[in-house]
């Protein structure tokens, strides 16, 4: 699964996208959000406030309790400042 | 109402000109009655910002600005519309948005520019980064839950101006 970050998610990861081997009990963005946090400190501080985490799968918002099923790209980023 | 119009939505480094892009949207053509033109600038926060560095998702970001576009012209009978974001480095005074929004009538123009510009700030993936003046990193903006309050506005609500 290709994930990309970005923002401060991105800079307290310390990485913008790596491909990663998700396990079969990850059904939900939420569940991958808790996996995530648990990969390291970066992680950690990163999703610490999971629910401030916006998610897109294939470029596309998504609420916490959407399945990953399908998804060829997941990326998590902070709310957005732009405009 | 005929069809909704193709919304023209780019994703650019460069400044863009107000003049010139409402002249191209104008160009050649008479049915339009009424062309809204929305900017927004970087300010420079009282003297203490230096500059906004904007990122973005490529990709998604135009998607779904083109989401927002179509949902307008979906909802307001709109002749024409052009949208640009710029990214990267943005000096205070310097452009960052434009959304021109033309109609054959004001109210349409008017609201469908107010639309875009709510939605585009709470979904486009875009995030500024603030540079200060006394050369520290200001840090990453935060969202502002009026951005959101305006958003939930147009929910729920009947179209004016059609």
């Amino acid at each position: 699964m290709k994930l990309v970050y970005f923002a401060w998610v991105r800079e307290r990861i310390g990485h913008a996208e790596e491909e990663l081997d998700l396990p079969d009990e990850i059904v939900t963005v939420a569940d991958l959000l808790a996996w995530l946090a648990g990969r390291g400190e970066g992680y950690e501080t990163a999703l610490k406030h999971a629910s401030a985490i916006r998610v897109a799968i294939n470029q596309e918002h998504v609420a916490h309790d959407a399945p990953i099923e399908g998804a060829r790209e997941i990326a998590l980023f902070p709310p957005m400042t732009g405009g | 109402m005929s069809a909704p119009i193709d919304p023209a939505v780019r994703i650019q480094r460069e400044d863009f000109d107000l003049a010139k892009e409402s002249a191209a949207l104008c160009a050649g053509r008479s049915d339009i009655g009424a062309l809204v033109t929305f900017s927004g600038l970087c300010r420079d926060e009282a003297g203490t910002l230096a500059a906004l560095e904007l990122e973005y998702y490529p990709g998604m970001a135009e998607a779904e600005i083109r989401r927002i576009a179509r949902q307008a012209t979906e909802r307001w009978p709109l002749n024409a519309l052009t949208v640009i974001h710029r990214h990267g480095k943005i000096r205070p005074g310097e452009n960052i948005v434009l959304v021109l929004a033309a109609s054959r009538h004001r109210q349409a123009a008017f609201d469908a520019a107010a639309f875009i510009m709510d939605f585009l700030k709470t979904r486009a993936p875009f995030w500024k980064k603030e540079y200060r003046s006394d050369g520290s990193e200001g840090g990453w903006v935060e969202a502002r839950d009026i951005d959101d309050a305006a958003t939930r506005r147009w929910q729920g609500q009947p179209t004016p101006g059609r």
